[in-house]
């Protein structure tokens, strides 16, 4: 019963060492990439414009002539050539080697940007100071280590941004979805925030698309302070972060599921499609995986819930003269607010919950009433069981730096582009949540075309079993399908169809049609 | 408890097993030469190019098997005793049953070609065939070149995974045209045309004569019927295959090319089924073959059977026609019956249309005297089942196919749509005014 397959023991070399002109592309975009590191190690480069300019056409012209030698010469069409034979796209040694470095590279971010040349009180040095006159320019102020960081994956999102349309320059979706991401990083993360900062001082860096919960800081005091406080401007960009979480957000999913924010829209979903394309294979498909995923995701919504609540909860006063929002009014509307969701999911849809799903909103429901009883017996400056100061502190360090940063990104290259998106990531789970509920959004099968083959499930990045669903001819409505697209781009058959269409009869089953006449279909669906 | 073997984990035994197994308790035994778990044999061709791993192909988690109570047995079925009901499993392993499917599939065809059995000849069928391929053809400096010999589905899938390993490839078609025993000529000759974009050497109307033996048993070159002399390391042979009985000659089960059943794809033995490419219908069904070497009518008939075998006895009834294939970069669907210009009757008409630049077409047959839509090939453009099964049921006429095309489109959002192209072509050729139809979200779905 256990022989192993002996057939992976490849006798020969199929093509996947690189070719002369692929090793110079690979080299001048390494040039570019040692220019920074220069910098970092202390070389003090005259014309800092210069040499980052340089850095970053050598970044851009490896990566886009490497592409061009990839796809130029082939006809249009899926070319996953070798993607499994390569040791960098299949967890071998280039992989490894990718993953660490990537790693390291955001240790270093997050935890010691002195290393990068952040001085605090006075001019920087290293690799920060290359990115002084662009962000001059920009914003009026010197480079800090997030701005050398926007900028490397603002290039990383264009550069790889129009590989990837290369690649699947055959599909308008991917083409159209890819322009949208590029656009979204220039402007709204890159570009605008930096303008805004110049025209007024006071306004906290804000990039629009970025909606709490993946924006876990947004209403913290010192942001609250600074809207208030930068007049009508401010205060219109608060009441923009409370709608975009509570009304666009659930419109806009209600009529095209998560993608709208996952793979469109969001900056993390940019990288993770472009950067992290050549990763999207190596995602974990097992149930296993899939199980560990809900629980891990949904305790970050918890989490996150809690922490915002603790945080807002700290600042509000208890006087109703003062200001309408009192910390206990605060309090009863996030408890009213969470009993209708809950209330309404557990009423109207529970069938097309998972048992354990419905589980698991049961008890996260339970334990945030528990926790707010607690809240009438504990003293002041203490939120639920804790400092609100030091949940928010652990949240930002275990969630918004190692998770979403070190593991989701570094990790690219081990456990594929979406580890955050779909382990970590609270916006992904709440979007999630309503897609599987309340959507147009699904993927349609294509009556019996599905031939099991597998290319659907092993090229989602999210790890979705695509053909458990396509082979029994059901459409796939899962809750982590950030609608990227590609199952039905690799799809050799035309079964697969990303579409918003109507509520009624979009999971059914019954809507198989496997091939069979209509009798023995009413009968294998009964069963 | 009952004892079910099933002979065979391919798409039609692993099919029945499982809806058996959603329908009863019976215990159920697959017994397979080939692996230990079920895979995707069409999937076979994307392992050698790389684009997943073998156990990529495979559908279920190994351990949906135990967790469903369905026993795996390796080995190789060398005799069945329908009398006794037993079946000895290699030399001497015995097994008892109390109803036995066979679905052992197919196996390559050979037509007696001297040199068929050189080292470095094969067919593209099972695993083993693959990790022959990986063995005779691992890179350009192994296999210097290639040649296939015969111009079918396998054939044409052979020449696309050897190029991906930047193999050359000369591909020998005894027809005038690829494939054109099945599709109509004007997508054949665009077929042909986007064969040779692939940089492979076709040669259409060329039969092999013989494959020359170097001095150790290795297949050297081929000699064709037009003279020519072509030097290659490998020889692939695709062309078609033929059921895999042979192991039930002495049975007693009826045979003819493969195991004869009826409608209710019962042998000619009591308790005895065949199911999938190695089944023969005595009469064949509708515009349907005898045997049926095609995953969905193997998947088809596992449904079917287990009814059956579950004490509800039905017929094997498919329902519309219908198939795929990709053909490179073009992915190829049919609905219905649309017959090649060779094989078509007088009553069946064609109305073929194809884009001026892209490798896009379609052809929709219709019956000559009341214009019934039959059938539609379509190449480079995704349509839905679902749609074309409702108006094959409804009879709909080919106007009414023509005008509310755009319900029938299955491609991804955003792309380039060709209804309106199409209907002015149709128009313009039968003298028409029609007029296409918006897509109607209300139609697709069937909401009332």
């Amino acid at each position: 019963m256990s022989s192993p397959d002996k057939s992976m023991a490849l006798t020969g070399q199929p093509p996947k060492a690189l070719s002369l002109p692929q090793r110079l592309a690979t080299l001048i975009g390494f040039l570019g990439l040692a220019i920074l590191f220069l910098a970092a190690f202390g070389i003090n480069f005259p014309n800092k414009g210069l040499w980052m300019s340089l850095s970053t056409i050598l970044l851009f012209a490896g990566i886009i002539w490497y592409t061009a030698l990839s796809y130029g010469q082939k006809t249009k069409g899926i070319k996953n050539d070798g993607v499994w034979f390569k040791s960098i796209s299949s967890m071998g040694f280039w992989g490894w080697i990718a993953g660490i470095a990537i790693t390291s590279f955001y240790i270093i971010l997050y935890f010691f940007p002195e290393f990068l040349g952040l001085v605090r009180d006075g001019k920087n040095t290293g690799v920060i100071a290359l990115f002084d006159p662009l962000s001059r320019a920009l914003s009026g102020n010197p480079a800090s280590q997030w701005f050398v960081y926007g900028t490397l994956y603002t290039v990383a999102i264009l550069a790889f941004g129009i590989k990837f349309i290369w690649k699947y320059r055959h599909n308008r979706y991917e083409i159209i979805r890819t322009i949208s991401v590029m656009f979204f990083q220039t402007a709204f993360a890159f570009i605008i925030p930096e303008i805004m900062a110049r025209l007024n001082g006071s306004i906290p860096y804000y990039d629009l698309k970025n909606i709490w919960p993946l924006n876990y800081y947004n209403f913290e005091r010192y942001r609250i302070n600074g809207f208030i406080s930068s007049g009508d401007i401010g205060l219109a960009l608060l009441i923009f972060g409370v709608l975009s979480v509570f009304v666009i957000s659930p419109i806009l999913t209600y009529r095209y599921g998560k993608r709208w924010y996952c793979s469109w829209v969001c900056g993390c979903g940019g990288l993770a499609e472009t950067a992290g394309d050549a990763f999207r294979q190596l995602s974990d498909k097992t149930v296993r995986a899939w199980k560990i995923e809900r629980w891990v995701v949904h305790s970050v919504v918890v989490f996150v819930t809690l922490m915002t609540t603790a945080v807002i909860y700290s600042y509000l006063g208890n006087d109703t003269s003062k200001y309408w929002l009192t910390k206990s009014s605060f309090l009863t509307g996030v408890t009213v607010l969470l009993t209708l969701v809950f209330g309404w999911a557990m009423l109207f849809k529970r069938k097309q919950l998972q048992k354990d799903a419905q589980y698991g909103a049961i008890g996260y429901f339970v334990v945030i009433l528990v926790l707010i009883a607690l809240h009438q017996f504990s003293g002041e400056g203490n939120i639920f069981l804790f400092k609100s100061e030091t949940l928010r502190k652990s949240y930002g360090f275990l969630i918004g730096s190692i998770f979403s940063g070190v593991i989701g990104t570094g990790f690219y290259p081990i456990f594929g582009n979406r580890v955050w998106c779909r382990f970590g990531c609270p916006m992904a789970a709440i979007l999630g949540f309503q897609q599987k509920l309340f959507s147009r959004f699904r993927i349609t099968t294509n009556g019996g075309q599905c031939i099991s083959c597998g290319n659907c499930s092993t090229y989602c990045e999210m790890g979705i079993d695509v053909r458990a669903y396509a082979q029994k001819g059901e459409n796939i409505v899962r809750s982590s399908c950030v609608g990227c697209g590609i199952c039905s781009a690799v799809c050799p058959r035309g079964v697969l169809k990303l579409e918003n269409g109507p509520l009624k009869g979009r999971i059914e089953a019954n809507q198989v049609l496997l091939g069979n006449d209509v009798d023995l279909m009413d009968l294998v669906n009964r069963n | 408890m009952e004892h079910i073997i099933i002979i065979g984990n391919g798409i039609a035994g692993v099919t029945a097993a499982r809806h058996i197994r959603k329908l009863s308790d019976k215990r159920i035994t697959i017994i397979s030469a080939e692996t230990d778990y079920f895979f995707s044999r069409t999937a076979l061709m994307y392992v050698y190019m790389g684009h997943m791993k073998f156990e990529h192909i495979k559908p279920y988690e190994d351990s949906f098997w135990d967790k469903n109570r369905i026993d795996l047995v390796r080995g190789y079925v060398t005799r069945v005793d329908p009398e006794k009901k037993t079946l000895t499993v290699g030399s001497s392993k015995e097994f008892s049953f109390d109803k036995l499917i066979i679905a052992t599939g197919s196996k390559p065809n050979k037509f007696g070609w001297p040199g068929e059995d050189l080292e470095g000849v094969q067919g593209l069928y099972s695993k083993q065939d693959l990790d022959l391929l990986e063995s005779n053809a691992p890179n350009n400096q192994i296999c210097k070149r290639a040649v296939i010999v015969g111009g079918g589905l396998i054939g044409i899938e052979l020449a696309e995974m050897l190029r991906t390993r930047n193999i050359p490839v000369t591909f020998l078609v005894r027809e005038k045209s690829f494939w054109d025993g099945v599709l109509p000529d004007g997508e054949s000759q665009m077929i042909n045309e986007h064969i040779r974009e692939h940089h492979i050497d076709l040669r259409l109307g060329t039969n092999l004569v013989e494959i020359l033996s170097d001095d150790h048993g290795r297949a050297k070159a081929v000699v064709t019927d037009k003279g020519d002399t072509i030097a290659c390391n490998l020889v692939g042979l695709t062309p078609g295959v033929t059921p895999n009985v042979e192991f039930l000659k002495d049975s007693g089960i009826e045979l003819g090319r493969g195991v004869l059943v009826n409608r209710y794809l019962e042998t000619s033995r009591p308790d005895i089924y065949a199911i999938g490419d190695c089944a023969e219908q005595r009469r064949a069904i509708d515009r349907r073959r005898p045997i049926e070497a095609v995953w969905y009518t193997g998947r088809m008939m596992g449904e079917t059977l287990a009814q059956t075998i579950c004490n509800n006895r039905i017929p094997y009834n498919p329902g519309h026609w219908f198939n795929s294939a990709k053909f490179f970069d073009i992915e190829y669907q049919t609905y219905g019956w649309v017959f090649s210009n060779r094989n078509k009757s007088e009553d069946e008409l064609h109305f073929h249309w194809r884009h001026t630049q892209e490798k896009v077409c379609v052809t929709l047959a219709y019956q000559r005297d009341n214009r019934q839509f039959l059938g539609i090939n379509t190449f480079g453009i995704r349509m839905r089942h679902e749609v074309f099964d409702r108006w094959l049921n409804e009879k709909r006429s080919v106007e009414h196919v023509m005008e509310y095309l755009a319900d029938a489109n299955f491609d991804p959002e955003f792309y380039k749509t060709y209804e309106k192209q199409i209907l002015d072509h149709f128009n313009k050729q039968m003298g028409t005014q029609l007029k296409p139809a918006k897509r109607s979200l209300k139609r697709v779905f069937q909401l009332s």
